[in-house]
């Protein structure tokens, strides 16, 4: 039963444009009635310009499970500001009921019952229904894909992608930048790219020899659009070489080159764009400083980060867009464009409720006969779970926990560490885990786990440092990710402090020690960005630790005590 | 299995260069901008210098800097053990007074960039430029 008290549908008048709200309301404006696949469509077409936006797909074909953040701060002038707000401030913020579809959608509390309540979330056949509802009311809308969207499953892994590019090109998107895809390794990814029926878009991606533009990724596409010129600048996920591994996509160099940016939109204005609408995989704190910094963005379609808000963040006259992650959720943003300026933007974030919205039954087959191939493997029970298995947060989460675990015991390790990403759907309690289910949360071209030694004073410094790269004031000084989870080791972090005063009381759990400087522990982890990193898949480390398991359970995390939030 | 320590560094980090604090200007970079200006005021303003803000590769970081009328423009890594980087003269039949390079950091540091213009006058820009470990990647 999904009662219909809220959808999620902002309207925009054209005085909005200079920050008169006039949204806020929309869950007071819904009767209680069962909720249909019409009401989550329920848009009143506006102006002469659809976008349709998805990003971070993370090869999530079927309907998944996906519990948002519970933690997720705010550092310098983000503190408290959206997205930086969960759970029930979250709600009062969005006029959100406690129990409705938008409150399991979008917070994290009571997500066990409400997932059984109301159902899974996403799937492309689903999205591609929605797709076509909204081509229906605007047959040229426009379908922008913000990247991070030919990673992350068992099938994206053993295609190399292909399974993503199939099933989206039969979605028929407009343009596409990127992250995760260049993990594929950029041989696999310039064949992709150079069949790519649709815009490959980066402003940012730059041939690492000789600092120039890539020649492959067209910093923007103009599209012609209800008599006016939109032009679609693409921004890739900035910090890949420093992020993911480098060795992989050596040729490329990326960087938010913002100066590139502005220079960008200057040139598309001056040859006639009435409209610029950026295709970002920034992160939602890096769209918002730039878009303070580069004048003449209308519109920015924000990824990377996986917010999702059910109103655009507005910065100077720049509306910035978050729309979720794993297929969870769909962006439909019309727009208003005439005299060369957009007059007016009417935005509305669709739910994918998997159980309410039917499913395109081409798309679906589609889906089915890429999986085709690896229905035995996929569908392989390994264990189940008592506990709520998730990742998302800026510390760890059960998934997190589970594979550490796995690490300390597979590898007999004093320490584990498991990289921060963003990336991975949630498992109910009672559930049986499928190898499609740890594929889902560890997927990826470099999962090596390694076992090495490290001092007590390097691990001080590893921490400090990805600590910085979560929590350095300045944005564009943040390089990615979440914390770095880790596992056998607790610590205390001041989130307000600069570099290298963050992280204190860092304890081994094991002894109940203080970690020593001078000493040698055991550490063993997965995705090191190192070439050569030597170890058996993590996906086979944790397989193994949850046979032996047979059910498992992860009890509370308290290693890891915050300051300053 | 055998890893050495360099090469698994955790998260990933090709080599030793990282600091846990930032490096700040040392006395070494403020005598290299010293003997550069004789001394004199630096005006904020007139001269634009490029980075990254974090770098892909500290060993090879690109920057450029450009500073219309000047006749040269010191570079400086403040955190350096050298913190001498180059210093770009321009003859007056130079089209632009714009110079490129690749740079390598010790660290996170502040690189700073001094032109000397040709009233003789300076001016004066810097970028903070991380250097890090790496991984974890979202």
């Amino acid at each position: 039963m999904i009662s219909r008290r809220d959808f999620l549908q902002v309207s925009m008048a054209a005085s909005a444009l200079y920050g008169v709200s006039g949204y806020g309301n929309w869950a007071r404006l819904a009767a209680q009635q069962s909720l249909t696949q019409d009401q989550l469509l329920e848009f009143e077409t506006y102006g002469n310009i659809s976008l349709i936006h998805v990003t971070d797909i993370h090869a999530q074909l079927k309907p998944v499970f996906f519990r948002e953040p519970e933690v997720n701060l705010g550092i310098g002038d983000a503190r408290g500001q959206m997205p930086h707000v969960t759970g029930a401030a979250f709600r009062k913020a969005y006029g959100i009921e406690d129990g409705s579809p938008s409150a399991y959608a979008l917070t994290y509390n009571d997500f066990t019952s409400l997932a059984r309540t109301y159902g899974r979330v996403g799937g492309l056949d689903r999205v591609s229904t929605v797709i076509n509802a909204i081509r229906a009311d605007r047959p040229d809308a426009l379908l922008l894909d913000g990247g991070d969207t030919w990673h992350g499953s068992y099938t994206c892994y053993h295609t190399a992608g292909q399974d993503m590019v199939n099933v989206m090109n039969a979605l028929k998107p407009d343009a596409m930048t990127f992250h995760w895809e260049f993990t594929l390794g950029s041989g696999r990814v310039n064949e992709i790219v150079e069949g790519l029926p649709f815009a490959a878009l980066g402003q940012n991606i730059f041939d690492a020899e000789w600092d120039e533009p890539a020649e492959l990724f067209k910093p923007y596409k103009f599209f012609d659009r209800g008599g006016a010129k939109v032009a679609v600048i693409g921004q890739a996920f900035p910090y890949m070489p420093i992020a993911n591994p480098s060795w992989m996509f050596p040729e490329y160099s990326f960087g938010i080159r913002d100066e590139n940016m502005q220079a960008m939109v200057d040139e598309v204005r001056d040859v006639g764009a009435d409209a610029v609408v950026v295709l970002s995989h920034n992160g939602f704190d890096v769209d918002k400083k730039m878009a303070g910094r580069v004048q003449g963005i209308d519109v920015i379609l924000s990824g990377h980060t996986h917010d999702a808000l059910p109103e655009p963040v507005l910065v100077n006259k720049t509306h910035i867009i978050a729309s979720g992650s794993n297929g969870k959720f769909v962006s439909r943003v019309d727009l208003d464009v005439r005299d060369g300026r957009m007059m007016g933007l009417k935005h509305k974030l669709i739910p994918i409720f998997s159980d309410v919205i039917a499913p395109d039954p081409a798309i679906t087959a589609l889906i089915d006969e890429q999986r085709a191939p690896y229905e035995a493997a996929l569908n392989e029970v390994i264990g189940k779970t008592d506990t709520l298995l998730y990742r998302r947060g800026n510390f760890n989460g059960t998934w997190d926990d589970l594979i550490c675990d796995a690490l300390l015991s597979e590898r007999e390790a004093d320490i584990a560490m498991s990289p921060g990403v963003r990336w991975g759907p949630s498992i109910l309690p009672g559930q049986d885990i499928t190898r499609e289910d740890l594929w889902n949360v560890t997927s990826m071209t470099y999962p090596n786990a390694y076992r090495t030694e490290m001092t007590g004073e390097f691990i001080h410094v590893i921490l400090e440092d990805v600590g910085d790269n979560l929590f350095n004031p300045d944005p564009y000084y943040q390089q990615g990710g979440d914390m770095v989870r880790v596992g056998g080791l607790g610590y205390r972090i001041d989130v307000t402090k600069p570099q290298g005063q963050r992280i204190s009381n860092m304890t081994l759990l094991k002894t109940g020690e203080a970690i020593d400087p001078a000493k040698t522990y055991v550490v063993a982890g997965w995705a090191s960005v190192n070439e050569g990193t030597e170890g058996p898949p993590v996906w086979d480390v944790v397989e193994n630790h949850i046979r032996n398991q047979g059910t498992v359970t992860v009890g509370p995390n308290t290693s890891v005590e915050v300051i300053g939030a | 299995m055998e890893l050495t320590r360099r090469e698994t560094l955790g998260l990933g980090l090709g080599a030793a260069v990282l600091a846990v604090a930032p490096f700040r200007a040392n006395a070494a970079a403020e005598d290299a901008i010293a003997a550069f200006t004789g001394g004199a005021d630096m005006a904020e303003g007139g001269v634009a210098l490029t980075a990254p803000e974090i770098a892909e590769n500290g060993n090879t970081v690109p920057i450029e800097v450009s500073a219309p009328g000047a006749t040269a423009i010191l570079v400086v890594a403040a955190g350096n053990p050298e913190p001498g980087v180059a210093t770009f003269n321009f003859g007056p039949l130079a089209a632009a007074q714009t110079a490129s390079t690749r740079i390598r950091l010790a660290g996170t540091q502040d690189v700073i960039a001094v032109a000397k213009m040709a009233d003789g006058s300076f001016a004066k820009a810097s970028a903070t430029v991380k250097v890090t470990i790496g991984g974890c990647g979202g």
